[in-house]
C-alpha cells in the first residue's frame, strides 16, 4: 500500500475512537498526538485524572485501561480506541464512597489530593487481583505513585485496614 | 500559659483536639478536586514559555516570525513587549548589606540561568504553544557560568551578573558572647566541613495562573495556586500601578502541595495578567514538570565550615560556623540562610556563638524557601558537630546532649542571636530533656548498642543517629480571619491564607466551633480569595496555626459576644444567664426559650428595610481579627534513627525511625502528626536520595523523576511517632506550627546514623545526600 | 511536554507495517508500549514525522512457551510474561529481572521487544537477554534476519535495527537441564534503572561444578557486557569462597565502567564485583535444588 499523502490534511490528523469511560461507551474524534490524559481531562471533562510528570514516574494520571492500571501520560488518546476506561470519578457510587476511599479519608492518606487519583486507580487494580495482606505488599502496591505530601504511612494503613475488613467479610461469610 | 487555662476553664473544648476527619476528602477522593488546571477555563488561551537553554548568555536577537505564523499561534511577548512591567521583582526578606541585582520578570537583555524566561507564547492550546517555541530563533552569546558557591568565590573568576565586582550577594556575621577568646582557650576544638547540596520542592502540581479581565467592572481576577494571595495582589498592584481592590487574587479551593516554592513571587505571575489585560481574552499558564525542574526556586545547598569548643566534660563552650550560601541567580530573600544562622545553636546552651554567612550568587535558578528553610542545614551541621564531640570524649551521642541541653526552668531562654523576622532569638517554651529521654527510652539504646557489637561481628553494620531541633515558626506580621453570621444562620469562617493540603477546612471549622459554641456542622471555612478579607500575609514558615489559628479564634469570640446580645435583646434577659450550643441560644436555667442563629441573623444581619432597631442591638454580626505576634514561636523535636549499611553498596536501609515532637497544644493530632510523617518523608529524601545535580557550566542534570530520585513508599518508613506538649505562651491558643518539623532533623540524623554505623571504617560523612556513591566513598577513602 | 505533532498510522498486519515502514524510512519511530519512546516525545527529545503504532497487529501480540523455548512477540507486554507461571518456572532469571523492571503500571503497557529495541544499556531485559543467548528476529521490507543478543546491542540507546526493520520477535532457547540464574541489581530506589546489575546462569554438573556460566552486567557499558574473563575464572570450579573471591578482585581490576550522574565509574568498578559475587552464590545456594537427590 502507498502512504496516504491526504493525512497531511488536518482534518486527517483527527480519528474517531470509540471509547468505554466508567462504563458509558461513546465516540470522540481526536487529534492524534492528544495524550490520553489529555483526552480524559479536556475533551471528557473529567478533572479527576491530574498530570504530575508526563514523563510516566509520578503515577498521578494513573488510569484503568482494560483492567490494568497504566499512565494515561504515556498514551495517546487514539490509543484506545475500543477499550474501557475506569477513572478516579467511576469509584464512588451515587457520591458513596468506596471502602478503599472511606479507608483513605479514615487514615490520612491524603493531604493535598493531586496525587490521590492516581495512587486509588493502581489499588483498585492491584486488589482486584488479590488481596494485600503485609506492610511490604502494600508498600510494593503504593510504588508506582509519588506523593509528597503523606509520607505514604496513612495509604499503607488504609491499604491494610482495607484488606483486612475484606478478608474479614469473607471469613464471617 | 494563663491564656491555655482560660480555654479550658471557660469553655467545653469539643473540637480541638480531636483528630477529625478532613472535609475536604470526599471532593480529593472522588475527583471532584478545584486545582488550578481544573478549573473551567475552556476559554482561556494557553501560554508556553521559552526558556533559557544557557546558564549565562546575553541575548542578541529573537526572532519570532516564523513562530507567529503557525495556525493557532494568537501572540508572543518578549521583554520587549512588555516594557510597562520589566520592574524589580524585589526579595522577600533583605538586608542592608545586599550586594542587589535585579530580578525582572523576563530576560531583558542577560540570561543568569537554564530556565529564565524569554518568551511567552500565546495560542489556542497548549500543545500548540509549545509547537511555537520550537519556531523561535534566538541567537545567544553564551557567557562562561558559575554552577557553585565554590566557582562564585575564585579569584578572578567569572560574575554571575556582567558589570558586578563580586559574586559575593551577603556577608552577614552575628555572634553572641566572645567566640574568638572561647576558641583560644576552650580544652577541646574540633572542626569540620559539611556540604549540603540542592533539593527541590516538588509538589506533585506544578505552580499556574490564569487571569481574566472585566471591561466592564474594570477588574482582574487572578487564579495563581500560590501559597500567599495576598502577597502577589500586593505585588502585581504595585507593579501595574492598579489599587488593590483592582486585583482579585483567587488561590484555588484546591492546591497540589507548596512546600515553599509557591510562595514565593515569579516573573510569569506578572506576565500572565498583564498580557490578558493587553489581549483583552483570558489565558492560563499550567507549569509542566520540565518547567518545575529549572524555573521552580530550590533550596539546601550550603557549605559549612564548623568548629566547636568544648571542656572534658562534653560542655560546650563555643561555636563557629562559617558557610557558604547558594543564592542562585537573583535574591528572591535572605530568609534561608538567614535562618540557617539562627537555628543553628538549636536546644543547646552556647554561651558562644560566632555565625557567618556568605551568601553566593550563581547561575542556576535562585534559591528560596523549601520545607525545612534553611534548618535542615544547620540542624545537620550542629547534630554532626554534637556526634563528633561524643565520639572525640568516647561518649554516648544521648550522653553528650543530655548535658547541654536548655532546661524545662529556663523558659524563655535568649540565645543570644536574632531570628529571621527581625526579633531576638528567644525560645517561647519547650522540654528538651523530655524529647531527647523519650526517644532515649523508645529506642533503648543499651540494648542498641549490645545488637550493634553482635551484628558487626557478623559482618553487618547498624548504626543510630540521633538529630534535635528548635524551629522558629509562627511568624509575623500578622494574619487574618473573618468570621460571619450567614443570613442562612450559618457560621462561615474566612482565611486569607490558602492551604495547600493542609486541611484548613476542617481545622479552623473545629476553632470557630469551639470559640460560637456551635455546632461545627453548621461551621464553613473558605480560604485564599483577596476579595473576601482584605489583608493577609499567607502560608510559609508554619506560621499559619499560630497565625490564622488566633485570629480564628479572636474574631469567633467576639461574633460570639455578638450572638449572645442580640439574643439577650430578644429574649428579654441578661447576656450571662445566656448559653450556646448547637444552633441556637437559650437561657441556661430555661433551655426551652432559645432563639435561633437564624433569628438572629434575620433581625441582625436581613433586618427590615427602613425600620429602625433598638440601640443596643449589635447588627451585621460579622468580625475580623488581625493576629499579630509579638515574635516567633520556637516548635522542636528529636529524630532518632537506625540504619543499616550495606558496606559493598553503600546502599542504606532504615530499620526503625522514631520522631518526638513538640508544637504546643494540638488542633487536630491527626492532621499533625499528617504534616510530621509527610515532612520526615521530605527529609528520608534528602538525607538519601534528592539531588539537583548541575553540570560545571550550570546545566541542570536532573530534570526527570528518574534522574532526581524523589522517595516511594519503599524508602520512607512509617517513623514511630510521640509527642511533647510545650503550649506556647504567646498566643491565646498555646499553638506552634508543625510543617516543617518532619524534615527538619531527620538528613542529621541519618548522616549520624550512617556514620556510626561505619565508624569501624572511620569513615567521614561530610555530604548529602547519601547516595550509594558518597557512602562507598567515605568508606574507601578512610580505609 | 506535549508530544510534536506526528501523522499515526496503525496497521493490523505485519507486512502492512514493513510496507509503511519501508516508505517511510528514517523519518518514522515504531510505537509499541511506549513507556521509553513517549517520555521522549513529551520532553521533545525526538519528535518523528510518523508514528507507526504495531499496537493492533495481532501477530505480534503472541507468545509461546514449548520445547523449543519461548517466543515473545513485539506486541506482547512485559506484564503479561511476568504474570505466566509456566515462564516463570521455565526462565526463573527472566521473571526475576521482569519484577525489577520500572513499576507494574509500566510492565503493564511496556512490551519486551520494545524495551530491547530501546537498548537502554542499564535496562534489565538486555542483559537477561544476553545471559540468555536469546535472537532477535528481526523483519523487514526487503528481509528477515535473525541476530544473536549479544551481537544485538551497538551502543546505549543504539541497536542493530536498520530504519526500515522491525523487532518483531525475541527468541529465548529453552535452558540446559539443571540451569541455573541469578539476576542482581544494585538501584538507587525500588524500580531505577540500575547502577549496576548482573544477570547470571550457568549449570551445575555431577561432579559439583560449575560450567557454561554467562556472567552479563547491565549499567556498566554501553551495551550489556558479558564478563567473558570472569566466566573463564569460574567455569570448571566448584564456586567456592575463593573462587568468589578471586572472581570479584578480578572484575573489580579489569573494568573501566562507564559514568554518568548516577554514578562514577569507580563505583561501578567496586560495586561490579560485589554484584557479580553476589549472583554466583546465588548460583551456589541453588546447587542442591539443580542436582536434586544431593
Amino acid at each position: 500500500m502507498a502512504v496516504d499523502e491526504s493525512r497531511a490534511d488536518p482534518v486527517e490528523d483527527k480519528s474517531w475512537i470509540s471509547v468505554t469511560i466508567n462504563g458509558s461507551k461513546q465516540d470522540y474524534l481526536v487529534e492524534q498526538r492528544l495524550s490520553l490524559a489529555d483526552f480524559i481531562r479536556n475533551q471528557v471533562g473529567l478533572k479527576g485524572t491530574h498530570l504530575g510528570c508526563e514523563h510516566g514516574s509520578c503515577g498521578a494520571c494513573t488510569v484503568i485501561i482494560d483492567d490494568r492500571a497504566v499512565r494515561s501520560c504515556l498514551m495517546f488518546a487514539v490509543q484506545s480506541d475500543g477499550s474501557s476506561i475506569e477513572t478516579v470519578e467511576g469509584l464512588a457510587i451515587d457520591g458513596v464512597l468506596s471502602p478503599l476511599q472511606e479507608s483513605f479519608q479514615a487514615n490520612h492518606a491524603l493531604q493535598c489530593g493531586f496525587c490521590t487519583s492516581g495512587f486509588l486507580m493502581s489499588l483498585v487494580a492491584r486488589l482486584r487481583e488479590g488481596p494485600i495482606d503485609t506492610e511490604s505488599e502494600a508498600r510494593e502496591a503504593l510504588s508506582g505513585n509519588i506523593c509528597r505530601c503523606t509520607g505514604y504511612s496513612g495509604m499503607v494503613a488504609a491499604i491494610l485496614e482495607q484488606s483486612n475488613s475484606i478478608q474479614g467479610i469473607k471469613e464471617n461469610s | 500559659m494563663s491564656q491555655i487555662s482560660e480555654i479550658k476553664e471557660n469553655l467545653t473544648v469539643t473540637n480541638i483536639g480531636r483528630g477529625m476527619i478532613r472535609r475536604e476528602d470526599p471532593r480529593l477522593l472522588t475527583g471532584q478536586g478545584k486545582f488550578i488546571d481544573d478549573l473551567p477555563f475552556s476559554d482561556f488561551y494557553e501560554a508556553a514559555i521559552l526558556r533559557s537553554p544557557h546558564a549565562h548568555a546575553r541575548v542578541v536577537s529573537i526572532d519570532t516570525e516564523r513562530a507567529l505564523k503557525l495556525s493557532g499561534v494568537i501572540a508572543i511577548y518578549t521583554a520587549a513587549d512588555l516594557e510597562p512591567i520589566m520592574k524589580d521583582l524585589p526579595p522577600k526578606v533583605s538586608h542592608p548589606k545586599l550586594n542587589y541585582q535585579i530580578r525582572l520578570p523576563m530576560v531583558k537583555e542577560y540570561a543568569n540561568y537554564v530556565g529564565e524566561p524569554i518568551a511567552v507564547v500565546v495560542a489556542e492550546n497548549r500543545y500548540i504553544a509549545e509547537d511555537a517555541l520550537d519556531l523561535i530563533e534566538i541567537e545567544y552569546e553564551t557567557l562562561p557560568a558559575v554552577a557553585s558557591t565554590h566557582a562564585a568565590l575564585r579569584k578572578g573568576g567569572p560574575k554571575v551578573h556582567i558589570g558586578s565586582e563580586s559574586n559575593v550577594a551577603v556577608h552577614i556575621i552575628q555572634k553572641a558572647g566572645d567566640p574568638e577568646a572561647a576558641l583560644k582557650t576552650a580544652p577541646h576544638v574540633i572542626r569540620e566541613t559539611f556540604k549540603i547540596t540542592r533539593g527541590g520542592g516538588h509538589s506533585i502540581e506544578g505552580r499556574g495562573v490564569a487571569a481574566r479581565f472585566d471591561p466592564i467592572t474594570q477588574q482582574l481576577t487572578v487564579w495563581d495556586n500560590t501559597q500567599a494571595p495576598h502577597y502577589v495582589r500586593q505585588m502585581l498592584a504595585t507593579i501595574y500601578g492598579m489599587t488593590e481592590d483592582e486585583i482579585r487574587l483567587i488561590a484555588p479551593q484546591d492546591i497540589g502541595g507548596g512546600f515553599g516554592p509557591k510562595a514565593q513571587f515569579y516573573g510569569e505571575e506578572v506576565v500572565i495578567p498583564w498580557i490578558v489585560m493587553q489581549m483583552k481574552h483570558p489565558v492560563k499558564w499550567v507549569e509542566d514538570r520540565w518547567e518545575n525542574f529549572i524555573s521552580a526556586t530550590m533550596e539546601r545547598s550550603q557549605t559549612h565550615r564548623v568548629e566547636v569548643g568544648f571542656d572534658e566534660d562534653g560542655h560546650l563552650l563555643v561555636l563557629k560556623d562559617v558557610f557558604e550560601h547558594d543564592q542562585g541567580a537573583y535574591c528572591v530573600g535572605l530568609q534561608v540562610p538567614t535562618i540557617t544562622m539562627s537555628t543553628l545553636p538549636g536546644p543547646y546552651v552556647i554561651p558562644n556563638i560566632h555565625s557567618e554567612l556568605i551568601s553566593c550568587y550563581t547561575n542556576i535558578v535562585p534559591t528560596s524557601s523549601l520545607r525545612g528553610a534553611g534548618r535542615p542545614q544547620a540542624v545537620t551541621v550542629m547534630e554532626r558537630m554534637m556526634d563528633r564531640i561524643a565520639e572525640h570524649l568516647g561518649m554516648e551521642p544521648a550522653e553528650i546532649r543530655r548535658r547541654n541541653l536548655i532546661q524545662p526552668d529556663q523558659f524563655p531562654y535568649a540565645v543570644g542571636l536574632l531570628f529571621r523576622d527581625g526579633s531576638p532569638l528567644t525560645y517561647d517554651s519547650g522540654n528538651y530533656p523530655a524529647l531527647l529521654e523519650g526517644a532515649v527510652d523508645r529506642i533503648d539504646i543499651v540494648k542498641f548498642r549490645r545488637d550493634q557489637a553482635e551484628a558487626r561481628s557478623q559482618g553487618r553494620f547498624l548504626g543510630l543517629g540521633l538529630s534535635m531541633y528548635v524551629e522558629g515558626t509562627g511568624i509575623g506580621p500578622y494574619e487574618g480571619a473573618r468570621v460571619r453570621l450567614t443570613n442562612s444562620g450559618k457560621i462561615l469562617v474566612t482565611l486569607a491564607a490558602s492551604p495547600q493540603g493542609q486541611g484548613y477546612e476542617t481545622v479552623y471549622a473545629q476553632v470557630a466551633a469551639d470559640a460560637i459554641g456551635v455546632d461545627i456542622d453548621l461551621v464553613e471555612v473558605r480560604h485564599g480569595d483577596t476579595s473576601s478579607i482584605p489583608y493577609g500575609q499567607g502560608t510559609f514558615a508554619s506560621r499559619v496555626t499560630a497565625t490564622a489559628g488566633p485570629a480564628v479564634w479572636e474574631a469567633s469570640e467576639l461574633l460570639k459576644s455578638d450572638l449572645l446580645a442580640v439574643a439577650a435583646s430578644l429574649l428579654k434577659c441578661d447576656v450571662s444567664s445566656l448559653a450556646l450550643s448547637g444552633n441556637s441560644v437559650f437561657i441556661e436555667s430555661e433551655p426551652e426559650r432559645r432563639v435561633l442563629l437564624y433569628d438572629i441573623a434575620l433581625v441582625s444581619n436581613v433586618g427590615r428595610h427602613g425600620m429602625s432597631v433598638p440601640r443596643d442591638l449589635p447588627i451585621a454580626i460579622e468580625r475580623t481579627a488581625y493576629f499579630k505576634p509579638v515574635q516567633a514561636v520556637y516548635s522542636s523535636g528529636i529524630s532518632a534513627v537506625i540504619v543499616e549499611v550495606d558496606p559493598e553498596t553503600g546502599k542504606i536501609e532504615i530499620l526503625k525511625s522514631l520522631l518526638g515532637h513538640d508544637c504546643g497544644n494540638v488542633l487536630n493530632p491527626m492532621i499533625v502528626e499528617g504534616q510530621i510523617l509527610g515532612g520526615h518523608a521530605h527529609g528520608i529524601g534528602n538525607a538519601i536520595y534528592e539531588e539537583a545535580r548541575y553540570s560545571e557550566d550550570g546545566q541542570p542534570q536532573a530534570v526527570s523523576y528518574l534522574d532526581y530520585a524523589l522517595p516511594t513508599a519503599i524508602e520512607v518508613p512509617t517513623p514511630e511517632l510521640f509527642h511533647v506538649f510545650s503550649p506556647s505562651p504567646l498566643n491565646p491558643l498555646g499553638v506552634k506550627g508543625a510543617g516543617e518539623g518532619g524534615t527538619i532533623p531527620v538528613p542529621g540524623a541519618v548522616a549520624n546514623a550512617v556514620e556510626d554505623a561505619l565508624r569501624p571504617f572511620g569513615s567521614r560523612i561530610c555530604e548529602l545526600p547519601l547516595t550509594p556513591e558518597r557512602v562507598l566513598r567515605a568508606i574507601y577513602d578512610h580505609d | 511536554m506535549k508530544s510534536a505533532p506526528f501523522k499515526y498510522y496503525v496497521p493490523s498486519e505485519i507486512d502492512e507495517a514493513l510496507e509503511l515502514l519501508y516508505q517511510l524510512g528514517d523519518e518514522a519511530k515504531i510505537l509499541a508500549g511506549g513507556q521509553s519512546l513517549v517520555p521522549m516525545l513529551n520532553y521533545r527529545l525526538l519528535s518523528p514525522a510518523n508514528l507507526l503504532d504495531i499496537n493492533r497487529v495481532s501477530e505480534l501480540k503472541r507468545y509461546s512457551l514449548t520445547d523449543e523455548g519461548l517466543k515473545i512477540g513485539a506486541g506482547v507486554r512485559q506484564r503479561e510474561i511476568e504474570l505466566s507461571p509456566e515462564i516463570e518456572l521455565a526462565f526463573p532469571v527472566l521473571h526475576q529481572a521482569l519484577t525489577n523492571v520500572a513499576h507494574v503500571q509500566i510492565r503493564n503497557r511496556g512490551t519486551i521487544c520494545g524495551s530491547l529495541a530501546h537498548a537502554d544499556s542499564a535496562a534489565e531485559l538486555p542483559s537477561v537477554m544476553v545471559a540468555l543467548g536469546a535472537q532477535m528476529v528481526i523483519r523487514s521490507g526487503v528481509g528477515d534476519r535473525a541476530v544473536k543478543a549479544e551481537e544485538f546491542f551497538k551502543f546505549h540507546l543504539t541497536s542493530d535495527l536498520e530504519p526500515a526493520e522491525i523487532l518483531t520477535e525475541v527468541h529465548v532457547p529453552k535452558l540446559p537441564a539443571k540451569t541455573v540464574g541469578a539476576f542482581e541489581e544494585v538501584t538507587r530506589r525500588k524500580g531505577d534503572f540500575a547502577l549496576v546489575g548482573a544477570a547470571l546462569l550457568g549449570q551445575w554438573d555431577a561432579n559439583g561444578q560449575i560450567q557454561n556460566c554467562r556472567i552479563v552486567c547491565s549499567g556498566v557499558a554501553p551495551v550489556p557486557l558479558r564478563l567473558r574473563f570472569a566466566e573463564d575464572i569460574v567455569n570448571g570450579t566448584d564456586l567456592s569462597d575463593q573462587v568468589l573471591v578471586n572472581v570479584q578482585q578480578s572484575v573489580m581490576d579489569s573494568l573501566d565502567p562507564t559514568e554518568d550522574i548516577h554514578t562514577s565509574s569507580h563505583y561501578r568498578k567496586i560495586v561490579t564485583g560485589v554484584v557479580v559475587r553476589r549472583g554466583l552464590s546465588r548460583l551456589v545456594d541453588q546447587r542442591g535444588a539443580a542436582n536434586g537427590s544431593r
